[in-house]
């Protein structure tokens, strides 16, 4: 065990300097500001299971696609849209169906290891996209993500009641005459870019801590949606750039950091809540 | 809080001219019209031959064994379920057409959510729920909301989330979002469920009111009937899959009530007004009940409602 090192490396303010660094902590932010959004959705949804499930349809998606030379992110993306419009046109109750999302789940990281195994490349690549390699992202996909954002604002802000409404109570907003079968797979439509973005940055295995984490912190602090989708990302942010300063400090893969990050805000908010209301 | 017509007409915030004439054009016509209406799910029939018609400004119950199809046929008049056979009329308009004035309480609502909206947001989704596109919250929306929620006793509680609210509580946000748009007719799937005898009492008391004062025509599913008696005028049974409605001195009848509910069932009336209760199976059969001939309780009922017809929460007693 001697030859593992924990020690505190010095040249951290410069490797915070180098140009793959400003990609992440762009990304960071572009990530942020998604997960942030579509959390508070997630979670009121009841579709956090769904999310996660999402991710882990991606990868044979993402392994496929290096198989095949094309982009991960691609890859990843057509596969989770593909599941999400499937768990979409299923309806809301399919956070219920967790039998079956959960074989869907198993078969597909089966399946994209199955990928990763016919190629080389793909199986060296395959522990960065289980894990992110938020170290690893180029300028084209900073770009990507940031357009992403700006669409994933848009159309939140058309869609925000009807969809907070179908949320709250799906026979009510129905009888109102919100078109739930829309809302639910718009929805999950845009879970699935979100995951896409996502991924890089902490891998398919660990983007609940990113996604639902945040907003479920967000959500023991601030009452109104918008105000929770807003800590949210911020909470997700800090997550994020924490876990890539922290990494250049320290010998520890940002992913863990960040997952780290994230599940501490949750515990502390859990917990000076838990307190808070012992003494009301 | 208003449900009055011309209140209604003003706001120019929630009416279109064509809802506001088909309401003028129906005020003399039943609320609720089904012509031979049927429902199926699959190859199975859930109830068929309902005909009957429930006039305005009503209370009714919706009374039935479990899974007779009494949330069906709730649905089915929101249009949210079609039917097998026949039709259904609400407001005078196809079912499902009218929904806008129709203001609906689920029966999951007070035991499924789990949400950190406030009470206040809730209700105002009820007014802003449907609509797309980017928009303010208004200090008038706002002002509406809390008119709604202060007619249901819950003004006090706008800032609390949802998750924080007991059931009685959370079912009176319910009945508050539902109100919030001046709605016609409020149907309520199981509205006392779950709830301990003093919310059910609170809830059937904005019941009354809302009838009383607002003339609101209000529809029930109901599996217990003793709390809402004192407020009921008819009752919609689901008897060997048909409905039938009657009004409520033909309900009351013990041999009816015993049939629809497959349990012996009495009818006893008390200083407080009628209830029925089902005999425990540990009770000595000997036990002198005070009971009367439906013909006897029909009056009884009558003479109450000659009297005190303000006088909702006067609720009959615990059932035993």
């Amino acid at each position: 065990m001697s030859d593992i090192d924990f020690s505190f490396d010095p040249q951290w303010a410069q490797t915070l300097g180098m140009p793959f660094m400003h990609n992440a902590f762009l990304a960071g932010l572009c990530i942020a500001v998604a997960a942030g959004a579509m959390g508070y959705f997630t979670i009121a949804r009841h579709s956090t299971f769904a999310a996660h499930a999402l991710a882990h349809i991606g990868l044979p998606g993402a392994t496929g696609a290096v198989l095949l030379g094309l982009p991960v992110s691609l890859g990843l993306g057509i596969f989770a849209l593909a599941g999400a419009l499937v768990i979409g046109a299923l309806g809301k109750r399919a956070s219920q169906r967790e039998i079956a999302t959960g074989t869907v789940l198993a078969f597909a990281t089966g399946l994209g290891l199955f990928f990763a195994r016919l190629s080389s490349s793909a199986s060296q690549q395959m522990q960065s996209i289980l894990f992110g390699s938020i170290l690893t992202i180029t300028d084209d996909q900073v770009i990507g993500f940031a357009i992403f954002d700006i669409v994933l604002v848009i159309a939140l802000a058309v869609i925000y009641r009807p969809l907070l409404f179908s949320s709250l109570d799906e026979q009510v907003a129905q009888a109102k005459g919100v078109p739930i079968g829309l809302m639910n797979v718009l929805f999950m439509a845009i879970m699935a870019g979100v995951i896409t973005i996502a991924v890089p940055a902490v891998g398919t295995l660990l983007i609940f801590a990113l996604v639902v984490t945040p907003a479920a912190t967000a959500n023991i602090i601030a009452a109104s949606p918008l105000k929770a989708m807003c800590t949210a990302s911020v909470l997700c942010l800090v997550s994020i750039w924490g876990g890539l300063v922290l990494s250049a400090m320290f010998p520890a893969p940002p992913s863990f950091i960040i997952v780290t990050l994230s599940t501490l805000f949750w515990v502390i908010a859990r917990a000076v809540s838990a307190v808070k209301t012992t003494n009301a | 809080m208003t449900g009055s017509a011309p209140q209604a007409a003003q706001d120019g915030d929630r009416n279109t001219s064509g809802e506001r004439n088909t309401a003028k054009n129906t005020v003399h016509e039943a609320a609720i019209v089904f012509n031979q209406a049927a429902v199926s799910r699959g190859d199975r029939v859930i109830w068929s031959n309902g005909t009957f018609s429930i006039p305005r400004g009503s209370v009714t119950a919706i009374v039935g064994t479990n899974g007779a199809g009494k949330t069906t046929m709730m649905k089915a008049e929101l249009g949210l379920l079609p039917l097998s056979h026949g039709n259904v009329e609400v407001l005078g308009e196809p079912a499902g057409k009218s929904n806008k004035r129709i203001g609906y309480v689920p029966q999951s609502y007070t035991s499924d959510i789990d949400s950190n909206l406030t009470a206040e947001q809730s209700v105002l989704l009820g007014l802003t729920g449907t609509r797309f596109g980017f928009h303010i919250t208004t200090a008038a929306q706002r002002n509406r909301a809390h008119k709604a929620m202060d007619f249901v006793g819950v003004a006090d509680k706008a800032s609390y989330r949802l998750s924080q609210l007991s059931g009685g509580l959370r079912q009176r946000v319910a009945i508050a979002q539902a109100l919030v748009s001046d709605p016609e007719l409020l149907m309520l799937d199981e509205p006392l469920a779950n709830l301990d005898l003093a919310s059910q009492r609170a809830t059937v008391h904005v019941l009354a009111r809302l009838n009383h004062e607002l003339g609101m025509t209000i529809q029930v599913v109901a599996h217990d009937l003793n709390m809402l008696l004192p407020i009921l005028t008819g009752a919609v049974y689901l008897l060997d899959g048909h409905p039938h409605y009657a009004a409520m001195n033909d309900v009351l009848d013990a041999n009816l009530l015993t049939h629809l509910y497959g349990t012996t069932v009495q009818v006893v009336t008390t200083p407080q007004g009628d209830m029925f209760v089902t005999p425990s199976p540990d009770e000595p059969d000997d036990i002198e009940q005070d009971t009367h001939a439906p013909v006897e309780v029909a009056q009884f009922h009558h003479h109450a409602h000659q009297h005190q017809p303000d006088a909702p929460a006067a609720a009959p007693a615990e059932r035993s």
